[in-house]
């Protein structure tokens, strides 16, 4: 018993850094498999808190750049108003329309925490469950699809960036309406994600758009990027291409959650249908 | 003593501010982050015990993760990053003959001592760091190529500021 006390005396530097890194790696896998269960993120108060407070002194560097793109999309919604288009019919009246029941809610929320040079990158909002945002919602910006929500606080939410190894999201090719997967791709660069798993029959051509299917989070036809390279590493009995994001991730300033009204109702029938088989 | 506690707590906040809202911007061809903070571990006094030091690279590693979102990773990295600092050490440096408050910085040390201290340490850490973040060998090459090219980011950061706290007080 002696012997063995002194031998760990002697030797205490071994088993401390065996005690430690052991720890170490138990929260990092732990957390990889739970997602992020531990409260350990950028989404916790005090963490939190210093990120609105640098992300407020930041933007006010990006000023211009917002306010050019904001003007943009003022002219583009004020194109669609009624008042911009002339009415030749005299005789009007109003119809309760019950056709339509609103389905998406958009949500604006200030990015306070950013990355893109990680092999996996989340970004943090200012907006939390106070305001309706929930897990599993997807996010956009004017430009394009961005992610979707993985963890939320009160006051913050954390999203998982498009630009993840686990991100998919399903998209098509914007004239022939071929269904693919898009995803980041293996070489880091925050510009390029790659399109998997489209047919066969599919005659896809450089610059062509790629928008989101409305089969996932998203409404249909959002962009998501341009193809930019055809010959991408070939994968079997569908198509691999290689798409330029439209979105520039390192240059997010404000995003819009998308509150799909009518999900539950489809998960659940979904869900039912899995049980039934 | 507590002259010494309070330099390191100091320092231990501002490396800390300077890599969570400068550092973490910065990336060279998405190739080359640097991960300064480690100085904090590589600067702690030579007669640190062995309990504290572990513990202060772990706390020093999940205070990073608090702000990067990658709860384990800094931390597994940076006990890695202590462990083979007490083995350097004891290889190198003859813990007896010192005259008061020896701290293994580029003014006592001397620039041949701790350049190789520096960069071994960094690319131990780095070598890590990256690989566990990867978490596969399938791309080991491009992993390594970032795990050299971050360590020279580093590394050259840590020598600007050995210089630019440079106090000559050579070792006898």
């Amino acid at each position: 018993m002696r012997n063995l006390l002194i031998f760990i005396t002697k030797y205490n530097a071994f088993f401390l850094f065996i005690i430690f890194e052991v720890a170490s790696l138990i929260i990092y896998i732990k957390y990889n498999s739970f997602q992020k269960a531990s409260f350990i993120n950028s989404s916790n108060a005090v963490t939190g808190g210093f990120y609105a407070k640098m992300s407020e002194f930041n933007s006010y560097l990006k000023l211009k750049e917002e306010n050019d793109e904001l003007a943009r999309e003022n002219s583009r919604l004020r194109n669609q108003l009624k008042s911009s288009f002339y009415v030749d019919t005299v005789n009007k009246h109003k119809v309760v329309d019950t056709i339509y029941k609103r389905q998406y809610e958009y949500i604006v929320a200030r990015v306070i925490n950013n990355s893109t040079n990680h092999a996996n990158n989340y970004l943090t909002i200012n907006k939390g469950s106070q305001q309706g945002i929930a897990k599993g919602m997807g996010v956009m910006c004017n430009l394009g699809i961005v992610g979707k929500v993985i963890i939320v606080s009160e006051h913050f939410s954390v999203i998982q960036s498009l630009l993840h190894k686990d991100s998919q999201f399903s998209a098509m090719l914007a004239n022939n309406k071929e269904i693919g997967t898009i995803e980041w791709g293996d070489d880091l660069n925050p510009h390029k994600g790659i399109l998997k798993d489209v047919s066969n029959n599919a005659v896809p051509k450089v610059g062509e758009e790629v928008v989101t299917s409305g089969y996932s989070l998203f409404p249909m036809g959002i962009p998501i990027g341009k193809i930019s390279n055809l010959h991408t590493k070939a994968g079997g009995y569908a198509l691999n291409m290689e798409v330029t994001l439209a979105v520039d991730f390192s240059k997010l300033q404000y995003v819009d959650v998308i509150n799909n009204k009518f999900a539950t109702e489809q998960e659940g029938l979904e869900a039912q249908q899995k049980k039934d088989e | 003593m507590s002259r010494n506690i309070i330099i390191n707590l100091i320092r231990f906040l501002v490396l800390v501010f300077i890599q969570v809202f400068l550092l973490k911007n910065i990336s060279l061809y998405n190739f080359s982050t640097p991960y300064f903070y480690i100085l904090f571990i590589l600067l702690l006094p030579f007669e640190t015990p062995n309990v504290l030091l572990f513990a202060l690279a772990f706390i020093l590693g999940l205070t990073i993760d608090a702000f990067y979102d990658t709860p384990g990773l800094h931390a597994a990295a940076c006990v890695v990053l202590a462990f083979v600092r007490i083995i350097f050490i004891s290889i190198t440096v003859q813990k007896d003959g010192f005259d008061n408050e020896p701290e293994p910085t580029l003014g006592i040390m001397g620039f041949r001592w701790f350049i190789t201290y520096a960069s071994v340490l960094t690319l131990v850490h780095h070598f890590f760091l990256f690989n566990l973040e990867a978490f596969s060998f399938s791309q080991l090459e491009f992993t390594i190529s970032r795990v050299l090219l971050s360590s020279l980011f580093t590394v050259f950061l840590m020598l600007i500021s050995g210089l630019l706290f440079f106090k000559r007080k050579e070792r006898k």
